[in-house]
């Protein structure tokens, strides 16, 4: 079994984040009151990444957090499939901080909605903003995102695979049918 | 109808929960603790759900735990505290859980005086029970409390010694440490006076002594437990001023125990008896350290049990 269609290789997932990077900075009119929070698992890399480009491009040190989403969940069961809490770790003050929500796939924007809660539980932030690496359609709430690697319409039988160095070894985005991830997985 | 990775309905004692599930439990307290230490300390985990708590037995202490933590979880509470003279026994359990099923309710923690009594709630109501004590057969939540307790001290509880002193008998608090520590790792001594210290609780990882000084020596953590007034009177100790000298874990007791070892004590303490003043407000003491983490751990056990069923 293997993938239908590589959606980013390392080269493009590395452009992707170098030009939401860019865009980051020109939104925001620079790095200052700015601070990027990791979804677990693959927006927490993702969110580093991103930092270590603003420092780079700006010299600036942006502060980072990771947020588990798990208590804010509405789907539960992917909560009992999942049945261990992972860490939230926001070692700042969010106020007045101009955060950027990062992860990997934007989809029915439910986990979105669970981050937000989560966040604004923890302290009343300027604003939030949200980047994403891939964002393939489907979303079932009104949420959309402010920073997007990569555009790509699927069909909700369709699995987007989204593997990171930090997380997986390897840099890779791709595009699966479910049944052959399943099988795949599997072996 | 159970979800993958949890087949467990009830927390009614620790048979049925695994070494893994057990240290899952643990972690997630990590978790709650720090929910409780944010401004906000709600998370919405179990909105929706109701839970009602049916005590037969008075405890403000670990109601007060329950419902606290459950709140804090964002479910609703419903709580029923019985006066237990009036009914015949048996009939006002059922009849309670009953009424509250009535209600609507999602899940019950119940406390009764009737060893077995949470394990009849759990065959005949259809929904999740937690066992907040039942008579002197287990109570595992304040069991799960102690152990996170101890292994927030230390790292971690495997090759930990546990020494629990005072009337071992007619105590579920020692007989549910004695079942969770042995299957995460630690070793239980369980010392009292002879006939407040039955054979059979002996086993694997679990030892018994009446020497005090003999108890502490190896312990890493010290528990006194509650001596029960009404024991005195049913002849199986001589008097208070006999069981203080021998066994009540004081300055003098304590000097036989590692610097490092600890203090706990389910609460509410009998000053002077079993548990001296100096020690339970010393630096060894973790008691309030106990109701802090008890709170927490209720929270992970609700969650453990109810998210996921709603």
């Amino acid at each position: 079994m293997s993938a239908k269609a590589v959606i980013l290789s390392p080269e493009e997932l590395r452009r992707a984040l170098t030009r939401i990077a860019h865009e980051i900075l020109e939104r925001n009119k620079g790095a200052e009151h700015l601070a990027l929070i990791g979804i677990h698992t693959r927006g927490i890399p993702i969110a580093q990444r991103l930092a270590a480009k603003l420092q780079e491009l700006e010299g600036v040190e942006v502060p980072l957090g990771r947020l588990d989403i798990t208590l804010y969940r509405d789907d539960l069961s992917e909560v009992a499939r999942q049945p261990i809490i992972r860490e939230t770790e926001v070692p700042f003050d969010l106020a007045k901080r101009r955060v950027v929500l990062v992860d990997d796939v934007l989809y029915t924007g439910r986990t979105v909605r669970a981050a937000l809660d989560a966040l604004i539980d923890l302290g009343r932030p300027e604003s939030i903003q949200l980047a994403v690496l891939v964002d393939r359609g489907h979303r079932e709430l009104p949420i959309r995102a402010d920073y997007v690697g990569k555009n790509l319409p699927t069909s909700s039988s369709e699995v987007v695979k989204v593997r990171l160095q930090e997380t997986d070894g390897v840099d890779s985005v791709e595009l699966w049918d479910m049944q052959d991830i399943q099988e795949a997985e599997n072996e | 109808m159970s979800k993958a990775g949890s087949g467990l309905r009830h927390l009614l004692d620790f048979q049925e929960w695994s070494t893994a599930r057990l240290l899952a439990l643990l972690d997630n307290t990590d978790t709650m603790l720090a929910v409780l230490d944010r401004p906000v300390k709600k998370v919405p985990a179990l909105q929706g759900l109701t839970i009602g708590t049916a005590f037969f037995e008075n405890s403000t202490r670990t109601r007060t735990s329950f419902e606290l933590a459950a709140r804090r979880m964002s479910a609703d509470v419903l709580s029923f505290a019985a006066g237990s003279s009036s009914v015949s026994k048996g009939e006002s359990l059922r009849d309670t859980i009953e009424t509250l099923s009535a209600y609507k309710v999602d899940a019950f923690i119940v406390r009764h005086h009737a060893s077995g009594a949470a394990h009849q709630v759990a065959r005949y109501s259809g929904k999740p029970v937690i066992n907040a004590g039942d008579g002197r057969r287990a109570h595992p939540t304040q069991a799960l409390l102690d152990a996170y307790t101890i292994r927030q001290e230390f790292g971690e509880l495997a090759g930990k010694t546990v020494a629990i002193i005072g009337d071992v008998r007619h105590s579920r608090v020692a007989r549910s440490n004695a079942e969770l520590l042995p299957k995460l790792g630690a070793k239980v001594i369980l010392c009292g006076p002879a006939p407040l210290l039955p054979r059979d609780l002996a086993g694997e990882g679990v030892s018994l002594t009446t020497d005090a000084r003999q108890a502490v020596q190896h312990a890493d953590a010290v528990m006194a437990l509650r001596l029960q007034q009404e024991r005195m009177d049913t002849g199986y100790l001589g008097s208070i001023a006999d069981y203080v000298k021998l066994y009540q874990l004081n300055e003098a007791l304590l000097a036989h125990a590692p610097d490092h070892a600890i203090v706990l004590h389910p609460g509410p303490i009998n000053r002077n008896v079993e548990l001296s003043d100096d020690v339970a407000d010393g630096p060894r003491s973790r008691i309030l350290k106990q109701v802090e983490n008890g709170q927490a751990v209720r929270m992970s056990v609700l969650y453990h049990l109810l998210v996921g069923r709603g």
